[in-house]
């Protein structure tokens, strides 16, 4: 299996609310089959809209979804048992207990009741001990918990994880992230959102970046940040500087507030900026005592990304 | 199909009536006993009997007719309104579940609970007044049409509810107080002649009237009439489901 093969395809995909807000315009996405691919956009930008559409809980306006070559309206029972959703809200039956939430969730997408197969995601999420505890008594870490192994219980080739650790603590968020990597090897293709951008950047493959409806840009997660990250080279001086040498001033840099500081900002494949630079300060006579080197976060390109489609 | 959905569905409701025991069981029993104690012992001494039938043993198919319709109601419309407050009818529809297996599931769990609740009711009026069932095959029937009409129409409300106000009115405003001026208590004979005419337009008549027949050969109106009537509830109700959703009314935007 080639990891390029397309398990989502998304085409031409648009949503307009009754009350004429426009959440989605004219959406193209392809998701790779087994890839954990991360979307990013600020609140409001579309992210569970799309999602919505893809699982059916909203209805499609205009364009085709299609999942493992199944349209998802027409061949919904095929596509739907496909997926798990984990949703962005802490959502379950209050009183019900863990097992039998999770119980339920298998025999409605279609699943025989397989007590293994349950044992095993409790385990697998640390829920082994809470089984028969009512949700209502759960921490909202448990709770989140009891969503993701909701979403697994009917054994998916496909989740959705819809802002998987808002509100989760670092431990937890590190076994669910330990859940997801394990999936993945399992062959699993995850779609998650995150407002924790460092954590796509640790775990995505592919990234895509929407706002206000629109897909502003789909990449390969480390060629995106090769592209479009950019690295900055301080150097530490041993004197202070009145003014910029004008021999610098070809090259992106500035000087801190304390005069002590050279900040050069360089693209990350540029090969031969910093050795320039130190050779023009060395020729300038300047000395520096330390250099530090910084790399833009996906984080920092998801943010001027988004500010540049606003301006 | 997809029958382990609906069996999904089913056991999960049923399963909020054991959490709900008291709630289930136990108060409509009491309910019936106070029922009995006032509308058969107190106001029966006054009327010894309707249409040669004790005015205790009487009032039993309208008392149960009175619950299932309750009953039904309450049970479907809080079992579709609870998930939509609380946000978990996500899953279902996610799920690759078509809305009729959807309402099977629901409206299923709804009516068994009531047909439980209904005879319980007539074992405990059992232990109060000797009853006979002339037609038991027609009774069951009643029962379960009854039952399954008003747990759509329950569905029916509990996806139209968006608070749980608006889940409350129905039942409180119309469907107890149709049950009650329904001939639950009394035969609409015993009504002037221009009353008679106007119980008439109470859907709710019929029932009791066709059910209390399936117990006495006493009816107010035509068995015939009354299954026609049900029938015909059953037909309106199953024809709203298919337009909720068709359009995904209240449930998908």
């Amino acid at each position: 299996m080639s990891i390029m093969d397309s398990i989502i395809q998304i085409k031409n995909l648009s949503k307009t609310y009754a009350d004429g807000f426009q959440a989605l315009n004219s959406i193209n996405l392809d998701i790779n089959k087994g890839e954990i691919f991360a979307l990013l956009g600020p609140n409001g930008a579309g992210k569970t809209t799309l999602i919505n559409m893809i699982c059916g809980i909203v209805n499609i306006q205009d364009g085709m979804v299609s999942v493992d070559g199944h349209d998802v309206v027409r061949d919904y029972r095929k596509t739907r048992s496909m997926i798990g959703l984990v949703p962005q809200e802490l959502t379950s039956e209050t009183f019900e207990t863990v097992w039998g939430t999770v119980s339920f969730s298998r025999g409605l997408f279609g699943k025989k009741q397989d007590t293994l197969y349950v044992e095993k995601i409790l385990k697998a999420l640390s829920l082994w001990e809470k089984k028969d505890n009512t949700i209502l008594t759960l921490s909202g870490g448990m709770k989140r918990r009891v969503l993701i192994a909701k979403a697994l219980a009917h054994e998916p080739k496909i989740i959705f994880l819809d802002e998987p650790t808002a509100g989760v603590d670092v431990e937890l968020r590190q076994d669910m992230w330990e859940v997801v990597r394990q999936l993945k090897e399992e062959g699993v293709t995850i779609i998650l959102t995150t407002h924790y951008i460092e954590e796509a950047e640790q775990i995505a493959d592919r990234v895509g970046v929407i706002n206000h409806g629109e897909l502003i840009l789909v990449q390969e997660k480390n060629s995106l940040m090769l592209e479009l990250g950019q690295k900055h080279l301080q150097i530490n001086l041993v004197n202070p500087l009145k003014v910029i040498p004008a021999s610098l001033m070809d090259f992106r840099v500035e000087l801190s507030a304390c005069n002590k500081i050279l900040i050069y900002t360089y693209d990350k494949n540029d090969d031969f900026g910093v050795s320039s630079i130190l050779e023009l300060l060395s020729s300038l006579g300047i000395a520096y005592h330390d250099l530090d080197t910084k790399e833009s976060s996906l984080e920092e390109i998801f943010v001027d990304l988004v500010n540049r489609k606003l301006t | 199909m997809n029958y382990p959905a609906i069996k999904a569905i089913y056991i999960f409701e049923m399963s909020r009536m054991r959490r709900t025991l008291f709630q289930s069981i136990v108060s409509p029993v009491i309910s019936t006993t106070l029922y009995f104690v006032v509308f058969g012992a107190a106001i029966g001494s006054r009327i010894t009997e309707i249409d040669g039938v004790s005015y205790g043993s009487f009032i039993v198919p309208g008392l149960i007719m009175l619950s299932i319709l309750t009953e039904s109601v309450s049970n479907a419309s809080f079992g579709i309104y609870f998930p939509k407050f609380s946000g978990s009818i996500y899953e279902v529809l996610s799920a690759p579940i078509s809305y009729i297996e959807i309402t099977i599931g629901y409206v299923g769990a709804a009516a068994s609970k009531s047909i439980i609740v209904g005879s319980i009711i007539l074992l405990t009026a059992n232990l109060f007044v000797p009853i006979q069932i002339a037609h038991p095959i027609w009774m069951i029937t009643f029962l379960i049409l009854t039952a399954i009409s008003f747990s759509l129409l329950g569905f029916i409300l509990g996806i139209w509810a968006d608070n749980w106000e608006k889940l409350a009115i129905a039942p409180t405003l119309i469907i107890t107080p149709l049950a009650f001026l329904g001939g639950s208590f009394y035969s609409i004979t015993m009504l002037p002649p221009f009353w008679q005419k106007i119980t008439l337009l109470n859907p709710v008549v019929y029932l009791i009237s066709g059910f209390r027949w399936s117990f006495y050969e006493n009816a107010d109106v035509s068995v015939y009439v009354s299954v026609g009537m049900i029938g015909l509830f059953l037909l309106i109700c199953l024809m709203l489901v298919w337009f909720i959703f068709k359009t995904g009314y209240r449930l998908r935007v």
